[in-house]
């Protein structure tokens, strides 16, 4: 079998399975949060928190209470990580310093869990698993929830009532992410990864040099890192590291389980909405422009353009031999398409298209199909946004499943789109006129892109990196928390806010003038207003960086 | 007493987080930790260790350094990739290179000490120095023969345009002899320390030479890999390298060609991943069935 037949063959079984699970995990998905009965676990819960399970909440209340819990899990984070040297299983680390514990407690509640430091030499096992780990359940969990309450926003009407924060987050964690990640920490396990909380194995090696063999709970950790699309790695190598995916195949079940989740999500909206097809056609949306990313980024990579490329023979710096230059690819466009971040080869040696590749997913807005719940939600706001283009072309009432797009909500759309683009362009620059890009590995064009590449990460949460550039700085540190932070939370109020003004609406029935938002059509045009808006904003930063490298 | 609006939420939140972090934070991983106890399962969990008469020596997910306390290989060891995990294969600092395709010039300062390789240049040297090791041709496109990036620095009358004015072969410090004794003309200069020609304008143009298209020496002996940890070679670096191994150890090649086989990998399923050869479990296995001499 060819290296091109056994990629091509990796990629449609990848894409075999997503199709197999999206509707009974959609469905289930859809039961999880719709439903009403609570279980004794969630009764327990609802009373140790103290909420009313039963009280529904207006966008204002869910977003304060989202905002509450966002905000108490960065100082909890923070304190645990400058107090982990009085705690258990510390292995002796020190306390993480101010600037860096400020960036990681924002990187993981976030959802980014971009990494400034090197977790085999940093943070104890207590911090990673009750403290990093956790959030890489709940911020999953929270993204979920905001797509599942912007929903609401198209499926009910004349109310302000959006759900129940508390509800939601509960209902997530327990029945969707917790159940998966026992079943894949096994899997993982069987696979090779570790599980344990021993601070390491010191051996002698075969022709007498020491090496000391790190321990931890990984599996468990790894399980919901990929599921969770977080990325934050137990090891500062991240899904290369074979105690976090050992095997070509615990690869493939990891790529699977960053997409499971973002390709089903639109299953639950069609449910929601009533209308199958709609999620089919959000669906198709992420699919086209998905296949199209990972079939570029691997057609880069398999070329090894490039001088060092060339020289090689292929594009193997950076990539490890079990994976090999095609399943390196694929991981890192899923990985980049998702906001997952975690990497199992570096984004830094790929060849300049193949990295500039990486950088265009992000640019995307992390849509196709996106971070779970953040990838729903962007992509719904994308069509709104489309609806409202197609209005001004064609002359149709802008509508999208029958609630009016007036000028409120575009401009909550507008808001959504342009935070992080602003982030991006604006922190790039700020790096450079304060000399902060010094501290890139890289020069020249190169340099650029590592500099641009850690802004586009961490405002679109996504959290990989062109690693070579040092980020242990008070200045990098608190620059990119800032904009995780401002790229997180902003356009979750917008969302929401978006959410209840369209709650409150009553349906418009559909007219002669209503553009259907099921058909091919629809579809094609969300995927070229998504391509444009990114071409329009980005490109000439693109250009000063992967571009002028590449070509 | 009723709590104000804002300061209640922060307690449910605060609430909330506490219940989630004894849940997920520690029943959970916790309860996978004990999973990781079951006997069968419990060997992977603590990291897939390997023992030699009682002694553990390594974990065979883990690549290690089969070289000397200088860093040279040992030759009857086959070799791992080059990795940059610390000094090379070290778990506690595991690293890629993170160096970009065309990081092709080595800074090259007055106090060597300084001076750093390019991605081309180390590419180049490890070329060349396994081509010696194993007696195969080393030599690789855009590699000189004494094993740096054969690149040139270009200066034109007018910048980017106009004739050739002088030509540096950057890589290449003096008293090196450029790879190339003339460039459209031009003859090339070697570098001097503490210049850096791309700033003073030369325009950087790597020379592909005439290296075969596919060098002897595969790609994967000559790349640091992502993890810096990678337990794993390429079966044609393995081939390569059976010859030398075979003669240190007096120990037919066809034996040790077979023992490879033994421990080569296909691809999962038939179309995961890439075929592999974990090179310490090999190293093991030849250490019980040929001991060196």
């Amino acid at each position: 079998m060819t290296v091109t037949t056994a990629g091509v063959l990796f990629i449609l079984s990848l894409v075999a399975a997503l199709v197999a699970v999206h509707k009974p995990f959609g469905d289930y998905m859809y039961r999880v949060v719709s439903g009403t009965g609570h279980s004794r676990v969630e009764r327990g819960i609802y009373r140790l928190v103290g909420v009313n399970p039963a009280a529904e909440q207006t966008w204002g209340v869910y977003a304060r209470s989202l905002l509450a819990f966002s905000a108490v899990s960065v100082l909890f984070l923070y304190a645990f990580m400058r107090l982990q040297n009085h705690l258990w299983l510390s292995l002796g680390f020190d306390p993480v310093m101010t600037h860096g514990a400020w960036n990681t407690a924002v990187s993981f509640v976030t959802n980014t869990n971009w990494q400034w430091y090197s977790g085999e030499s940093t943070m104890g096992h207590l911090v990673q698993m009750a403290g990093l780990a956790v959030q890489n359940f709940l911020s999953a969990a929270v993204g979920i929830a905001v797509a599942v309450a912007l929903v609401r926003g198209f499926a009910r009407s004349r109310t302000g009532e959006l759900g129940n924060f508390w509800v939601d987050l509960t209902r997530i964690t327990l029945r969707i992410l917790l159940p998966i990640c026992v079943l894949a920490a096994i899997v993982l396990m069987i696979g090779g990864a570790v599980q344990n909380l021993s601070g390491g194995t010191d051996v002698s090696t075969l022709t007498g040099g020491g090496q000391h063999l790190t321990g931890g709970p990984v599996a468990s950790q790894e399980a919901i890192k990929d599921l969770g699309t977080n990325g934050g790695g137990f090891y500062n190598v991240n899904s290369a590291h074979p105690f976090e995916n050992p095997t070509s195949w615990t690869n493939w079940l990891e790529i699977f389980l960053l997409l499971m989740i973002p390709f089903s999500l639109p299953r639950v909206f069609g449910r929601m909405v009533g209308q199958n097809r709609q999620g089919y056609a959000i669906a198709a949306v992420m699919a086209i422009l998905a296949l199209a990313s990972i079939t570029l980024t691997n057609v880069f990579e398999l070329a090894g353009n490039g001088t060092v490329p060339q020289a090689v023979g292929a594009a193997l710096e950076g990539k490890d031999v079990r994976f090999d230059v095609s399943n390196s690819a694929t991981f890192a466009a899923a990985t980049t398409l998702t906001s997952t971040g975690a990497v199992n080869s570096f984004h830094d040696s790929y060849t300049a298209l193949g990295g500039g590749m990486l950088l265009v997913n992000m640019m995307l807005g992390e849509v196709a199909p996106g971070g779970v719940g953040a990838g729903l939600y962007g992509l719904l706001i994308l069509a709104v946004i489309t609806v409202f283009v197609a209005g001004l072309m064609v002359g149709r009432t802008p509508e999208y499943l029958g609630k009016k797009i007036s000028s409120r909500e575009i401009k909550l759309a507008s808001l959504y789109f342009l935070i992080t683009p602003a982030l991006v362009l604006a922190g790039t620059a700020a790096a450079f006129a304060t000399g902060n890009n010094s501290t890139a590995l890289n020069v020249g064009p190169h340099g650029l892109s590592e500099v641009l590449y850690a802004f586009t990460s961490a405002s679109n949460n996504n959290g990989s990196a062109f690693a070579g550039i040092t980020v242990n700085t008070p200045w990098w540190n608190t620059a990119l928390g800032l904009c995780m932070l401002l790229g997180r939370f902003l356009p979750i109020v917008f969302a929401l806010a978006l959410a209840g003004s369209l709650a409150r609406q009553k349906p418009t029935p559909a007219s002669e003038g209503t553009l259907p938002t099921h058909r091919p059509l629809f579809v094609g045009m969300v995927v070229g207003v998504t391509v444009v808006l990114v071409a329009l904003t980005f490109l000439p930063a693109l250009a000063l960086g992967p571009l002028a490298e590449g070509l | 007493m009723r709590l104000p609006t804002w300061l209640a939420q922060h307690l449910a939140a605060l609430r909330a987080l506490l219940v989630f972090t004894v849940l997920l934070g520690l029943a959970y991983p916790l309860a996978m930790v004990a999973v990781g106890r079951v006997p069968g399962l419990d060997g992977k969990a603590d990291g897939s260790l390997v023992s030699v008469d009682g002694r553990t020596v390594g974990s065979s997910l883990i690549g290690q350094s089969f070289t000397d306390a200088d860093g040279n290989p040992v030759p009857r060891y086959f070799q791992s990739r080059p990795s940059a995990a610390g000094d090379g294969y070290d778990p506690t600092s595991t690293s890629a290179s993170n160096l970009g395709p065309e990081d092709i010039v080595d800074t090259n300062a007055t106090n060597p000490d300084d001076s750093t390789q390019s991605l081309l240049t180390q590419v180049c040297s490890r070329s060349k120095a396994v081509g010696e090791l194993d007696g195969v041709d080393g030599r690789r496109p855009y590699c000189t023969p004494d094993g740096v990036g054969a690149v040139l620095a270009v200066f034109h009358r007018d910048g980017l345009t106009g004739p050739v004015t002088r030509v540096v072969s950057v890589n290449q410090t003096a008293p090196a002899a450029p790879f190339v004794s003339s460039y459209q003309g031009v003859p090339v200069e070697p570098a001097q320390p503490g210049h850096d020609y791309r700033a003073e304008g030369g325009l950087i143009t790597p020379i592909r030479g005439d290296a075969p298209a596919i060098p002897a020496v595969p790609a994967d002996a000559v790349t640091a890999s992502a993890s810096g940890l990678d337990p794993h070679i390429s079966p044609a670096y393995a081939a390569i390298q059976v010859n030398r191994v075979a003669r240190e150890r007096g120990a037919d090649p066809a034996a040790i060609r077979r023992l490879v086989s033994e421990h080569t990998t296909g691809r999962a399923l038939g179309f995961m991943g890439a075929p592999a050869v974990n090179v310490l479990e090999l190293n093991l296995a030849l250490d019980q069935e040929f001991p060196a001499r």
